[in-house]
């Protein structure tokens, strides 16, 4: 059999200078380059360029060899870098994470695939007790590279098990990077940098977005990974679109509707910032307080149940930062706390335009 | 769910599957899985099924009494041969065993005098503790669960760093990288999981480290257990699951987890070789840990040894054990000590002198005094250390409860300056 190499020193120190100099050629040439991708096809390329960048990158899951996953995420991987990088298993969760886990503390930085959010629930003790921990009890000894990809929330039109907004449980757990991307190119350069991380990061990809198309050069972001290894953008958020009234604050599948508010509100007069957290953890408190300090008011916008949730947290954290910069109590539009709904009834949970409209009205504009 | 009133042995060997013909195993029918090893038993001259189920009987090579069993009396039959260990071996094995049993026994005392939050001892397990460490070579791994302390030190892991997490402490000590050694694992079975991962990437690396998994009859009930055994017989690795039968999970005997003939005979439906010990002979358990060992780093893929022997104490220092067993039952066991055991076989082989004897009994007590001045120290602890390894750089959220801690404590070491300044 062929065997596998593997470097502990994936990713070398590369110079500022080198970095904003390739950073500098990439945006130039961006214009020419850019072309429409779609997100399936960004999360594709980086995985497929991390994996050519360092054989100890494995990829494996259910379905994702020659099938090349469900939604064809891991497509063409298994032909180009052989069975052994890229691999069905058993079927079965914690086997996959556990796996993981183990491959992990011998020197592999595994990316496993997750069927669907709702099928990642057999792994969550692997991933509560051991993934989010082992660096922690081997005080930094064994590092855990890990990323665990979930294709999560709904929007689809999916049946019962298959459109859970699963983040809040990996973001109430203490060790978990948890990072979920809204856009083509964010799709490539999140999980390049998740990949490169030497931290656990649960992956959460938005699984209605796989088919939205931006103009984007991979190319591009190829060479900005490999100049920088992600380390100016890991763990931000963005601002997605600029306003001064009100900031909307959404991530993964909310940010599309909370533009698509943005732009229905400017129609109205009403200049709406949107903010994309990107980071669930670590959480980017500097952007987001920074934009509802400059428009004091702001609402929260997240497809998962709203009681107990990241969106609450966002709230909580919101107010405890900028309670004297705010015009209005923040607000939240998300899920209704209930399982997740039949496709037939689903456009009545999931946050829209209008619902997001209605809480931008009730932010107190007459006081 | 039914309460089967028949649990008889006579029941249970009717239900096995080792009662069927041999079938569905042949490799034309049935698409052999990745890497499956039907060569094997054409290798030992025998079925799948033969090379797949346990022995008839448990492999014992010396009884309870100490005298060397005949050897069409071990319990090996064709394809299950075990050769009696070398002198040297058992030799150090014994000093090892001795070492364990002081070591268990000075942990629990400490645990009374309350110098040590909890100790779940191996008393009358430490010949499977001992096997399992030495039936292992340099770069190999072993993955124990909190009971296996004595193994972790047999490992080569220093005796003190083994006791932290039992003292207390928020870490495992030991770094595991140090001795292939994963931290005692509390969560059960899922630790089998991780040594399968070890085992699956050094295989890929085209290296040929041997993984051991430790795990007990309890655990056998869990999903992980089911799925670790999959995944390595799947993925032909080479990996050792060891389950120390004991009895008991807790208070919950062996016949409510399973109603399998044996736990080894759990192997064959996972198309991987399994094997019964006397979990108390600790001739037998390296002789058949050690062939293990060497099958699975020839390439035979995994393999499930179970080892029958029995919990002397309590689960742990707060369990009540006579609220679900007799002392009658105990007392059994306790002729069936396990260095009790190898000490008369090993004086009856005059392998053993007073000399050798007294050697060994002052390494062990040398141990025990390591662990009673090691574990009476106070170790100082850094409250910044809660935050420092949660990730491989803090974030801004927990630089920000860090600072919040520190500022606390700074305010309360200097309470009297407050007090001035106001």
């Amino acid at each position: 059999m062929t065997t596998i190499t593997t470097s502990s020193e994936a990713n070398g120190n590369v110079s500022a200078a080198t970095a904003r100099a390739a950073q500098q050629a990439a945006q130039k040439s961006q214009a020419g380059r850019a072309q429409p991708v779609t997100l399936a096809k960004s999360l594709n390329t980086a995985l497929s360029d991390a994996m050519a960048a360092d054989p100890s990158v494995l990829v494996f899951g259910e379905d994702v060899g020659l099938l090349g996953g469900v939604f064809r995420i891991t497509d063409g991987l298994t032909a180009k870098f052989g069975d052994q990088r890229c691999f069905d298993t058993p079927l079965a969760e914690s086997g996959i994470v556990g796996m993981a886990v183990g491959m992990a503390m011998n020197g592999m930085r595994p990316v496993v695939e997750m069927q669907f959010d709702a099928f990642a629930y057999p792994a969550f003790e692997q991933i509560v007790s051991h993934v989010a921990k082992m660096h922690n009890r081997t005080r930094g000894a064994i590092k855990l590279p890990i990323v665990i990809r979930v294709p999560y929330a709904g929007g689809i039109g999916g049946v019962e098990h298959h459109c859970d907004s699963s983040e809040s449980y990996y973001a109430h757990t203490a060790g978990l990077k948890v990072y979920t991307p809204a856009t083509v190119a964010d799709g490539y350069r999140m999980l390049r940098e998740a990949i490169a991380s030497d931290d656990p990061v649960m992956f959460m990809e938005p699984k209605k977005l796989y088919w939205s198309k931006d103009q984007v050069d991979l190319e591009a972001l190829r060479a900005g990974h490999e100049a920088d290894g992600g380390a100016s953008s890991e763990g931000t958020a963005a601002v997605a679109r600029a306003g001064t009234d009100a900031t909307l604050i959404a991530y993964g599948p909310s940010v599309p509707t909370a533009l698509a508010a943005a732009a229905a509100a400017a129609e109205e007069g009403r200049s709406l910032e949107v903010i994309d957290i990107r980071s669930i953890v670590p959480f980017d408190d500097e952007t987001v307080c920074a934009s509802v300090r400059k428009t004091g008011r702001a609402v929260v916008i997240a497809e998962a149940h709203g009681f107990a949730s990241v969106s609450s947290e966002i709230v909580a954290r919101v107010q405890e930062r900028c309670f004297h910069h705010l015009a209005a109590p923040v607000l939240r539009v998300t899920g209704f706390d209930i399982p997740y709904p039949a496709p037939k009834l689903e456009h009545y949970y999931l946050p829209g335009v209008d619902r997001i409209l209605d809480a931008v009205d009730n932010l107190q504009w007459e006081d | 769910m039914t309460l089967s009133t028949d649990r008889s042995p006579e029941h249970r060997q009717g239900t096995g599957s080792a009662a069927e013909p041999a079938g569905g195993m042949d490799a034309s029918e049935n698409e052999p899985a990745v890497g499956a090893d039907l060569d094997a038993p054409l290798r030992f001259g025998i079925t799948a099924e033969d090379y797949m189920l346990p022995a008839r009987q448990q492999i014992q090579m010396v009884e309870p009494t100490g005298l060397l069993k005949a050897t069409e009396a071990q319990g090996t039959q064709p394809g299950h041969e075990y050769q009696l260990p070398s002198t040297d071996v058992l030799l150090d094995a014994y000093r090892h065993l001795v070492v364990g049993r002081r070591v268990n026994d000075q942990n629990s005392a400490l645990v009374r005098q309350g110098r040590m939050a909890v100790y779940p001892s191996s008393h009358g397990q430490e010949a499977c503790q001992v096997a399992a460490a030495l039936c292992l070579s340099k770069g190999d791994w072993l993955f124990p669960t909190y009971r296996d302390s004595v193994a972790v030190m047999t490992k080569g892991v220093d005796p003190v760093q083994t006791m932290t997490l039992f003292r207390g402490d928020w870490h495992g000590g030991y770094n595991p990288a140090d001795h292939q050694v994963g931290i005692q694992c509390t969560p059960l079975t899922t630790q089998l999981l991780h040594a399968v991962g070890v085992a699956h990437a050094a295989k890929l690396r085209g290296e040929d480290t041997v993984v051991l998994a430790m795990c007990g009859d309890g655990a056998t009930s869990e999903g992980d257990f089911h799925e670790a055994l999959n995944f390595a017989a799947v993925f032909h690795l080479p990996v050792v699951f060891f389950v120390q039968n004991n009895q008991y999970a807790i208070s919950v005997p062996l016949a409510q987890q399973s109603v399998a003939p044996s736990l080894a005979h759990k192997a064959v439906g996972y198309g991987m070789a399994g094997e019964r010990v006397d979990g108390n002979d600790l001739v037998a358990l390296m002789a058949v840990l050690d062939r293990a060992v060497a099958l699975a780093r020839g390439g035979s893929g995994p393999l499930l040894v179970e080892a029958h022997t029995y919990r002397m104490q309590a689960h742990t220092n707060a369990d009540d054990a006579t609220r679900y067993r007799q002392d009658s039952e105990v007392a059994e066991w306790l002729d069936k000590d396990p260095l009790k055991r190898m000490r008369t076989y090993l004086q009856a082989q005059g392998l053993l002198d007073d000399a050798a004897e007294s050697r060994i009994a002052e390494e062990a007590e040398a141990v025990a005094s390591q662990l009673r001045t090691g574990l009476g120290e106070d170790v100082p602890v850094d409250p910044q250390d809660l935050f420092r390894y949660v990730f491989s750089a803090p974030t801004t959220q927990l630089k920000e409860q860090a600072a919040m801690l520190a500022d606390e404590l700074a305010r309360d070491a200097a309470p009297q300056e407050t007090e001035s300044a106001q």
